[in-house]
């Protein structure tokens, strides 16, 4: 059983529990937990890059060409969530892979504000296309689940049971492929492409198949937000900002383990929750602090606690 | 005629706007290779402090022209203040980091910076429209233009000249090429780079307050300011190549003229010109037009 | 790369530590005497300063008389607080966009345990939240947003969402009204709006009433679109002066408005040509002398400045407590936000005094406040639009002077149009309706 190690058996336990758990959950949690599992999964996306030695600020890009895809169809009749998920994490994937031939050519800063010049070009075609209500966006109806047409709480318990499959698959699948060759090979370019290149394998590849992976899983994240939020607007699915705050996940997360970016994601909720609750004038403060904090004294991210938790246990 | 010299001028207004506000963020990263996205909330202090002191300095019964050294004064204290704090207590502990780190904390700093601005000058905006009124209206081409704008033109003329004849002909602009061109050896070669940095830093800071604090009185000094610099900053920076001074220039100019050419002509698609303007250099010459080259370490 | 391997153990402790999480219910600590209201309004960014911070001091005022029952007639014999609880406010901030004040919207319903909203500024965070908070069965007033997409398209058959004010068709059609009214010979028009739904839904509704109520006269094929929040408008003033339209329609509000009205006095723009500003009332009092006398200028109804003679003991007391305590007069957003908690102030009384007394349900406030109408604090609020949701009221345009006696912004050539005139009858699109011709507009 090569593929069975301790990340595959935790992640299954973890997955598991939030099945059952999704039953019980107070509503507001779950809807934390949904946003979490979203968001997760772009900052996963990020984190493949950044294995690399690659971040992009502009995923907002692909989030918001997603969750767009996805609520524009069912303005003309499409409700099914397999369907919109599968449209918006597919268009996005497309749109990454066409350009994918423009930006794996870029690395380090350039890479990232190229990304960033991107996602600003699509805000920008956002807000000038009235029919899509303009920087008011417009809404989209509770999804269906082939055929079974949930009402009121059972959308979003259903829509997290949905979200918590697919994320479990794909983190599972991500973090197999890590340990293939051409997974490890992320390393070596980040390390130094050169050398990779002398081994025979073409370092812009290897980053192109990651950037196109990275664009269907932030794309999926987008459709899913579309979802469950109900409405699509360009402020919080394109705009630059949002963007930072998948790099801000990705950095909350640290680079040690796929499952990871679930915990960054929900640390990342949960303090703008609390922020917003206990010091609504002051919460950017607040958010800004904790990743100055984050940065300045746990470079690794969360993750780092934990390996530190079992280090002081061996 | 009279609309190809109005547009003439009024892109000539727009691209000092634009120049003054990329100038700060592209030395920065010029030298030191980091976005510094703080560069926003010094646009926003120098901002508020020149309304400040500007509305101060007409409480008293001093010559009215003084009230221009009140938007200088803000931009040194502002660029100072911060460039040091920043560079000293935060950047110099990350340079070792990768350079999204720095980014990202720099964006942490925005965010925190932010509700600082809240906290001391409140809400409501400020205004500080005296030294605009001032200097009154002159007509071109028989079209009023208040003379506080066209001076923009004169000042950002004036910068441009002073970092390109100080970064060429001093002896401190020769340290400072060595080290874009590679901080290591200039390092082993016994240049102080610790200095290099922290002065580019300051002066990237007085650079974006000076932006802020020039625009002052043309605008309300309110909350959000410094976000919407960011973005603009930004485009212009990618257009004209990162870390470029000419570069920061002619991307101004191109994005400046083209955008008064759509308001007159196009005013639909105003929005679009500076994307239109960045996807069309980004696929043609993606490091941007005036990108210094890079070295491929092996 | 040991990185990857070695993980599962902290792995498991995550997924202990996330059951641990979710299992946690809401825990909700509400007193049960009182009642928990969510106020969300623009405390930081550029929407603070023009609508978010006078409607937060708008029902700060309100909402503290209501708890010491200290307002002025007609509210003055119904007691302390709402049917008889005190409210405690939850005030927080708006920003951020639609996703992050859903999210907020669920967390204040669930977890902090709020009986009902009165909020929302902008017209895209409305939009978010109509699904939610008829998904959650939420009391949410609505009190400033401008949009008619909210009943039009969003919901139609509100159960659980009010907006105590016009929408935004109500605005254009005054305008047009006005401008047919006092500008017959007008030549063409033009206009700057910001470029985002706002400007755009303004621009479109004041076009499409002058198409129907002066046909002859065009529209410019140049009308400004202005970036939100650019600040700079050299040339788009430029333009606007070379623009043979001598009438300038504006939906620009705050910073921009201000930055716009700075540069355009110091290029003569005013004197060349008549604006008309829709909004422009967020900073009359502020700019005092620099705002341009002379523009014709609206408030989104009769709030702000428009209020400013209206001569009752509820208008009288809460301009002197504003002014006393903001220094600063109030308005178009404190009047509209204080008329939002008025509506629950009325709901919750009228609703308790149905139920003999005892403290209402849910759906006996919802009962009480559809199709009702109440006082608000200038002008009368008719709940009669989309099955007695969405509110009509008068409407008022006049054109801005500067009185020198009192040193004080005053409202001129005041034309007032009456509810049903400017308001498109329930059940029709605003669109359509202006684009049918306004058929039953009473006027």
């Amino acid at each position: 059983m090569r593929y069975v190690d301790k990340t595959v058996i935790g992640l299954s336990i973890a997955f598991v529990v939030l099945v059952f758990a999704d039953f019980f959950m107070a509503e507001w949690m779950r809807f934390i937990g949904l946003q979490s599992l979203a968001r997760g999964a772009v900052a996963l996306g990020l984190l493949v890059l950044w294995r690399t030695g690659l971040v992009s600020f502009g995923h907002a890009l692909y989030f918001g060409f997603g969750a767009y895809t996805a609520a524009m169809l069912t303005l003309i009749g499409f409700h099914d969530a397999f369907f919109l998920v599968f449209a918006g994490t597919l268009s996005a994937g497309v749109l990454a892979f066409l350009l994918g031939f423009l930006l794996r050519r870029y690395r380090a800063i350039f890479f990232a504000l190229l990304n960033m010049a991107f996602s600003m070009i699509l805000y920008g075609v956002i807000v000038k296309t009235e029919e899509l209500g303009s920087t008011d966006g417009f809404s989209l109806g509770p999804p269906t689940f082939l055929g079974y047409a949930p009402e009121g709480e059972a959308v979003q318990t259903a829509l997290f049971l949905f979200t918590l499959v697919f994320t479990y698959i794909v983190t599972v699948g991500v973090h197999l492929y890590m340990k293939t060759t051409l997974g490890s090979m992320s390393m070596a370019v980040r390390e130094n492409e050169i050398r990779v290149e002398y081994l025979g394998y073409s370092a812009e590849k290897v980053i192109h198949v990651k950037y196109v992976f990275s664009g269907l899983v932030a794309g999926f994240g987008g459709a899913i937000i579309a979802l469950a939020i109900g409405q699509v607007d360009p402020d919080s699915m394109a705009n630059w900002t949002v963007s930072g705050e998948f790099v801000f996940i990705t950095i909350l997360s640290g680079i040690g383990n796929v499952g990871a970016t679930y915990i960054g994601a929900l640390v990342f909720e949960l303090i703008r929750t609390y922020a917003f609750e206990y010091a609504p004038q002051v919460w950017q403060f607040i958010l800004g602090g904790s990743l100055l904090a984050i940065i300045m004294f746990l470079p690794d991210g969360i993750w780092s606690l934990f390996s530190r938790f079992r280090k002081s246990e061996g | 005629m009279q609309e190809l010299i109005v547009i003439l001028v009024d892109g000539l207004v727009f691209s000092s706007y634009l120049f003054m506000v990329a100038v700060g963020l592209t030395v920065i990263f010029g030298v030191m290779k980091i976005l510094n996205v703080t560069h926003g909330s010094f646009y926003a202090f120098g901002a508020y402090m020149s309304a400040t002191l500007i509305g101060a300095y007409y409480e008293t019964d001093l010559p009215e022209f003084g009230g221009f050294l009140a938007i200088f004064a803000a931009a040194l204290i502002i660029g100072v203040f911060f460039g040091v704090v920043l560079e000293r207590c935060l950047l110099r502990f990350l340079y070792h980091r990768d350079e999204h780190i720095i980014v990202l904390a720099t964006f942490a700093m925005f965010l925190v910076l932010e509700d600082v601005l809240l906290m001391i000058w409140g809400t409501d905006p400020y205004y500080a429209f005296e030294p605009m009124a001032l200097l009154g209206s002159v007509d071109i081409v028989e079209l009023t233009f208040d003379v506080y704008s066209l001076t923009l033109i004169g000042l950002a003329g004036v910068v441009c000249l002073g970092l390109w004849l100080g970064l060429t002909k001093t002896k401190w602009g020769k340290l400072l090429l060595a080290v874009i061109f590679d901080r290591e050896i200039s390092q082993a070669m016994g240049i102080n780079v610790t200095v290099v940095f922290t002065a580019t830093f300051v002066i990237g800071a007085i650079m974006g307050a000076l932006g802020g604090a020039y625009i002052a009185p043309t605008i309300s000094v309110s909350p959000g300011i410094g976000v919407e610099v960011i973005v603009l900053a930004f485009a212009v920076v990618v257009i004209g190549g990162m870390g470029s001074i000419p570069g920061a220039l002619i991307g101004s100019l191109l994005v400046g003229i083209s955008r008064a050419a759509a308001v007159h002509k196009f005013p639909e698609i105003e929005l679009f010109v500076i994307y239109a303007i960045m996807a069309l250099v980004l696929a043609i010459r993606p490091e941007g037009l005036f990108a210094p080259a890079q070295a491929r370490k092996i | 790369m040991n990185i990857y391997k070695r993980s599962g153990k902290a792995t498991l402790l995550l997924a202990t530590g996330l059951a641990a999480a979710v299992s946690l219910t809401a825990g909700i600590a509400n007193a049960a005497d009182e009642v928990v209201m969510a106020v969300p309004t623009f405390l930081t960014g550029a929407g603070a300063p023009a609508f978010g911070v006078p409607a937060r001091n708008g029902a700060e005022l309100i909402i503290e008389a209501i708890n010491k029952g200290t307002l002025p007639a007609p509210y003055d014999k119904s007691g302390k607080g709402l049917a008889g609880r005190q409210i405690k406010a939850l005030i927080y901030d708006e920003s951020g966009g639609g996703a992050k004040q859903v999210t907020e919207f669920r967390n204040k319903v669930q977890k902090q345990g709020v009986d009902l909203f009165v909020g929302y500024i902008s017209s895209g965070t409305c939009a978010a939240i109509t699904p939610v908070a008829e998904e959650l069965k939420m009391l949410t007033i609505f009190p400033i947003c401008g949009t008619p997409r909210i009943f039009e398209e969003i919901n139609t058959k509100p159960k659980y969402v009010f907006r105590t004010m016009g929408h935004a068709t109500a605005d254009g059609v005054a305008e047009a009204l006005y401008v047919k009214a006092n500008m017959p010979n007008v030549k063409g028009y033009t206009g700057i709006n910001q470029n985002y739904a706002w400007g755009q839904d303004s621009w479109r509704d004041f076009d499409l009433a002058m198409k129907q109520l002066m046909p002859s006269v065009p529209a410019s094929e140049k009308a400004q679109w202005p970036k939100i929040f650019s600040g700079q408008y050299g040339a788009e003033i430029s333009a606007l002066m070379l623009s043979k339209e001598k009438l300038v329609h504006s939906s620009l509000w705050g910073g921009d408005l201000e930055a716009f009205i700075f540069q355009g006095s110091a290029r003569g723009l005013f004197r060349k040509k008549q604006l008309l500003f829709s909004v422009a009332d967020t900073s009359v009092y502020r700019l005092g002398k620099k705002a341009p006398a002379g523009a014709i200028l609206g408030a989104r109804g009769p709030y702000g400045i428009f209020a400013a003679n209206v001569d009752t003991p509820l208008n009288n007391w809460f301009r002197k407590v504003y002014l006393d305590r903001y220094s600063v007069p109030p308005v178009g957003g404190s009047y509209q936000a204080a008329q939002g908690v008025l509506a629950a102030k009325y709901a919750y009384d009228k609703a308790a005094a149905a139920n003999g007394g005892k403290f209402p349900s849910k759906d006996q406030v919802i009962a009480a406040l559809e199709g009702a109408t109440y006082q608000g604090i200038a002008a009368k609020v008719h709940m009669n639009r989309s099955n007695g949701h969405q509110a009509a009221t008068k409407h008022m345009i006049g054109v801005l002077q500067w009185d020198k006696e009192k040193g004080e912004p005053i409202m001129t050539k005041v034309t007032e149009f009456a509810p049903d005139c400017v308001m498109p009858p329930s059940g029709i699109n605003g669109t359509e309706w202006l684009k049918g011709g306004m058929k039953g507009a009473k006027c």
